[in-house]
């Protein structure tokens, strides 16, 4: 027994020792990936999430990782698209980090060998609409196209009920849109509308001499202030802050169904701070962060732990009409084209 | 042979290189096809609906801004500098404060002010006298017109308070002796001798709108049509279609080259009058009964220039919600807390000194050395020299955009994506203006006393180290602001030429309009006027005396 006892002793404290390296592995790890991107200083992302929204993110990730700075560029998909083609052609790499609401831009770059094959930590467990098969990019938030008004011109009873009901002459310089050749959130909208009600929904819609912004987040403050009572698009959860800070807003999820805009994110093929970017992409799935996203923002996400507000409709609960981004990649010059020949501009 | 020669020709050098290159890519590129020269895209420009309708506009734009610049800035300038108007200094320095207005603060104010529904003037229009409808429609047509017109009159008052003050009340004078009353002396005695100068401020007036980038972007495209300056830069979003972009710039680059050409030979005839001679003395024409109603009527139209817009921008910066009346609990300093704390507004607020300190530098000091060059006439061609620095006032700000754009994104010289591009756009942008500013400043130091360094010896460079540049130091210096001013507020050539880790404010301030950041932009907008009424302060110091004023 004297003997066995040293024996026993070592067996033990070299099990404790594995134990300790084992749950020190990924650490060691971890800890060599944000030295790496430490030393890279910082992330440059290019993101079409509301400005507000992104700042947020940008701030909770450099608390998190003292030392690598998040360098926001916000502005809307389509720009988005436009800036890195523009500074590719010009032989620029400047961007780490690309995320837009148009599906069809991460078809577009994968084909074109611009991303980054990367599975952030997690990302497995998202829901199915959020992730590319290949693995070059995942769903990072999503968001539906809705109709709001303002509730202290327009009554709940007179109020639009179905995307039909905005072609009623009585919304004719009443009504505001954004911009598909701007927002990636609105040209799965037009292009869903499209295919629902067919081109003549657009058409139609024009005569009733729409007010054109830009961001899909604009709407929401135009419907606020007056400016216009009514908005025929933009995302959801811009008008439930909106909504939130107090203003005179009520969001329709029509009955025929919510366009669901799935915003995507990778890392550019190029990235000039590769580890920073993967360890700021790990960063935006970590469960914190999305219920984030779905608590002060009030976006959707694919993280299956996520909890929303109980003043949100769940996804389930609604019918959403779905887009396939390959047909928005191939579209995509067609929906701007039609809109503005309708528009004007 | 002088020894300075080659410090002469290399700066001629360099303004050939700054002006040749870059538009003749933009003819090289307009003209690209898949399978060598083409006129394709010119066919293009003159079929295709959109863009016919876009050409269309902008002429109805420039038509009328134009003529309503005319109406307002005339009988302003007249006013100013013939009569006995109360309060001309205070006038003077509100239009001066409406010239270095940004145009597109001014356009972003007004949707504030007078948006169909929300605008504060309508709400107050429709509080009064029940009515349903709008007062005013800043979006559309007239109302770009109208917001485009009160930042651009002040180019004609410029124009024309300077030259009514040039003219000697003698003839005048004579018609009333003779029984003419004062309207018919002003009509068929001042009036024709201003004529040119009236035309041609016309001409100025039209040719600064037809330019003009921002206030188009922000109040024309919410009602659904483009003019001809956002339309090329809608030409950019991706697939990019910059060989359309090149060749629809060139009708732009054709018109302004024709109407200076215009301006030019009107302003040479001086055959109607004793224009420019310093004899005569002017008495003021004493209104009588009409002075305070004058004074009103001025006041009016700068009200809507001056206190207005910026009393809703301030509004806008400190508030909550901007369409809400201003109470204690809609008071917050969090829009100028968001303003400065995102990283994109500190760095473009450092690019935008680091520019404008930069292009003011050289392009003062160039401005000086081609000014000294070309009025010493120390090169052969010198009248050439002339003519390029000016050239480039022809090209509007968003097709020499475009020409850099296609000139310094290809080797040999990659510019894009360094401040590098946005300089040499200033520069270029800015040369003309501080060219005429420096040629004023050499044409009042006298040669002798150059002539008298260098028969004592001195070589010509260290003449004009010594002797010419402190004798014309304070009008360098405001050259120097003048450019300072016009390269802060740059947004046309800067909105096609950045990247985003070189935005200047400008951009930042479009961008966030974009999303409907209403008091984000305000705060910014607030900021630029800060930075544009300090340089402006400046000048006003070192010349001692308004530069809307004459040379008096």
């Amino acid at each position: 027994m004297r003997a066995a006892r040293p024996a026993a002793c070592s067996s033990v404290s070299l099990v404790l020792a594995l134990s300790v390296a084992l749950a020190a592995a990924p650490a060691l790890a971890q800890d060599a990936r944000v030295e790496a991107a430490r030393k890279e200083g910082k992330v440059v992302w290019y993101t079409s999430l509301a400005l507000s929204s992104a700042e947020r993110v940008a701030k909770l990730f450099e608390a998190a990782y003292p030392g690598i700075t998040v360098e926001v560029q916000r502005t809307g998909s389509e720009r988005i698209l436009q800036r890195v083609m523009q500074e590719l052609q010009a032989n620029l790499r400047l961007v780490d980090v690309i995320h837009t609401s148009d599906a069809g831009h991460f078809v577009l770059l994968k084909e074109k060998k611009h991303l980054l094959r990367y599975t952030p930590a997690g990302a497995d467990a998202l829901a199915p609409g959020f992730k590319d098969r290949d693995g070059y990019y995942y769903g990072l938030r999503a968001t539906v196209n809705v109709i709001a008004y303002n509730t202290k011109i327009v009554t709940a009873a007179e109020a639009p009920r179905t995307w039909k009901d905005l072609l009623d002459p009585k919304w004719k310089g009443r009504l505001v849109t954004a911009h598909p050749g701007y927002s990636g959130v609105i040209a799965t909208h037009v292009l869903a509308l499209a295919q629902l009600h067919g081109w003549d929904y657009w058409k139609q819609l024009a005569q009733n001499r729409v007010m054109l912004v830009q961001s899909a987040v604009d709407p929401a403050g135009v419907v606020a202030s007056g400016e216009r009572p009514v908005a025929v698009d933009g995302g959801d959860y811009t008008f439930y802050q909106t909504k939130k800070k107090g203003n005179p807003v009520e969001i329709v999820y029509p009955k025929e169904g919510v366009p669901l805009v799935v915003s995507p994110t990778a890392i550019a093929a190029w990235a000039p701070h590769p580890n920073a970017a993967k360890l700021f992409t790990d960063f935006t799935f970590s469960r914190e962060l999305q219920q984030v996203l779905a608590d002060s923002e009030g976006l959707y996400t694919g993280h299956p732990e996520v909890r929303y507000p109980a003043d949100k409709p769940r996804l389930s609960d609604l019918k959403l009409l779905q887009i396939d981004p390959e047909e928005l990649q191939k579209r995509n010059e067609e929906i701007k084209k039609r809109f503005v020949e309708f528009f004007g501009a | 042979m002088e020894r300075s020669l080659p410090v002469w020709v290399l700066a001629a050098l360099a303004l050939v290189l700054l002006m040749a290159l870059p538009l003749g890519w933009l003819g090289y590129v307009s003209l690209g096809g898949e399978d060598g020269a083409t006129l394709a895209h010119y066919r293009q420009v003159f079929t295709d609906g959109a863009l016919r309708q876009a050409l269309w506009n902008t002429v109805v734009l420039a038509f009328w801004v134009g003529l309503a610049s005319l109406a307002i800035g005339a009988p302003m300038a007249w006013l100013a500098a013939r009569t006995d108007l109360p309060g001309p200094r205070l006038i003077r320095g509100l239009i001066l404060a409406s010239f270095v207005t940004p145009p597109f603060l001014g356009a972003f104010a007004w949707v504030m002010l007078a948006g169909p529904n929300a605008g504060l003037l309508n709400k107050l229009y429709r509080s009064l006298t029940g009515a349903e409808g709008p007062l005013l429609n800043v979006f559309g047509m007239p109302g770009l017109i109208f917001v485009v017109t009160i930042y651009t009159f002040p180019y004609v008052f410029i124009m024309l308070a300077n030259t009514l003050e040039l003219i000697p009340s003698d003839v005048e004078e004579a018609a009333a002796m003779l029984g003419a009353s004062r309207l018919r002396v002003a009509l068929s005695v001042t009036l024709p001798m201003v004529l040119p100068a009236i035309l041609s401020s016309f001409i100025l007036a039209v040719l600064q709108a037809l330019a003009l980038f921002g206030s188009p972007a922000i109040l024309a495209l919410p009602a659904g049509f483009h003019t001809v300056t956002t339309q090329i830069w809608a030409l950019f979003q991706y697939p990019p279609k910059v060989e359309m972009a090149a060749a629809f710039s060139v009708p732009l680059l054709l018109a302004t080259a024709l109407l200076l050409t215009l301006q030019k030979r009107l302003l040479g005839r001086r055959g109607y009058a004793a224009i420019g001679g310093k004899g005569g003395r002017r008495r003021r024409i004493p209104l009588g009964s009409w002075r305070l109603p004058a004074l009103a009527a001025c006041l009016g139209v700068l009200a809507c220039s001056i206190f207005l817009p910026y009393a809703i921008l301030a509004k806008a910066a400190f508030a909550r919600a901007w369409a809400q009346p201003l109470t204690a609990d809609n008071l917050t300093l969090a829009n100028v807390a968001f303003t400065f704390q995102q990283g994109s507004t500190r760095s473009a607020i450092l690019n935008t000194l680091e520019l404008g300190v930069l292009t003011a530098c050289v392009g003062a000091g160039l401005a000086a050395l081609l000014a000294y060059v070309i009025n010493r006439k120390l090169i052969p061609g010198h009248q050439a020299l002339a003519f390029l620095t000016l050239a480039p006032v022809a090209i509007p700000g968003v097709v020499l955009a475009v020409a850099l754009f296609v000139t310094y994104t290809r080797p040999p010289l990659l510019l894009y994506g360094s401040l590098a591009i946005l300089f040499v756009a200033y520069l270029t942008k800015e040369l003309p203006v501080g060219y005429a500013q420096s040629d004023a400043t050499f044409k009042g130091v006298h040669p002798e006393l150059e002539e008298a360094g260098r028969i004592l010896g001195a070589g010509r460079l260290r003449v004009l180290g010594e002797i010419t540049a402190p004798l014309a130091r304070s009008g360098i210096i405001a050259t120097w602001c003048f450019v300072f001013i016009g390269v802060i507020r740059e947004l046309s050539a800067s909105i096609i030429l950045f990247t985003p880790n070189t935005k200047v404010i400008s951009v930042v301030i479009f961008d966030l309009k974009e999303e409907g950041e209403f008091g984000a932009i305000a705060v910014l907008g607030l900021f630029m006027l800060l930075m544009t009424f300090a340089a402006v302060v400046v000048v006003q110091t070192l010349l001692g005396r308004d530069f809307v004023s004459g040379k008096e």
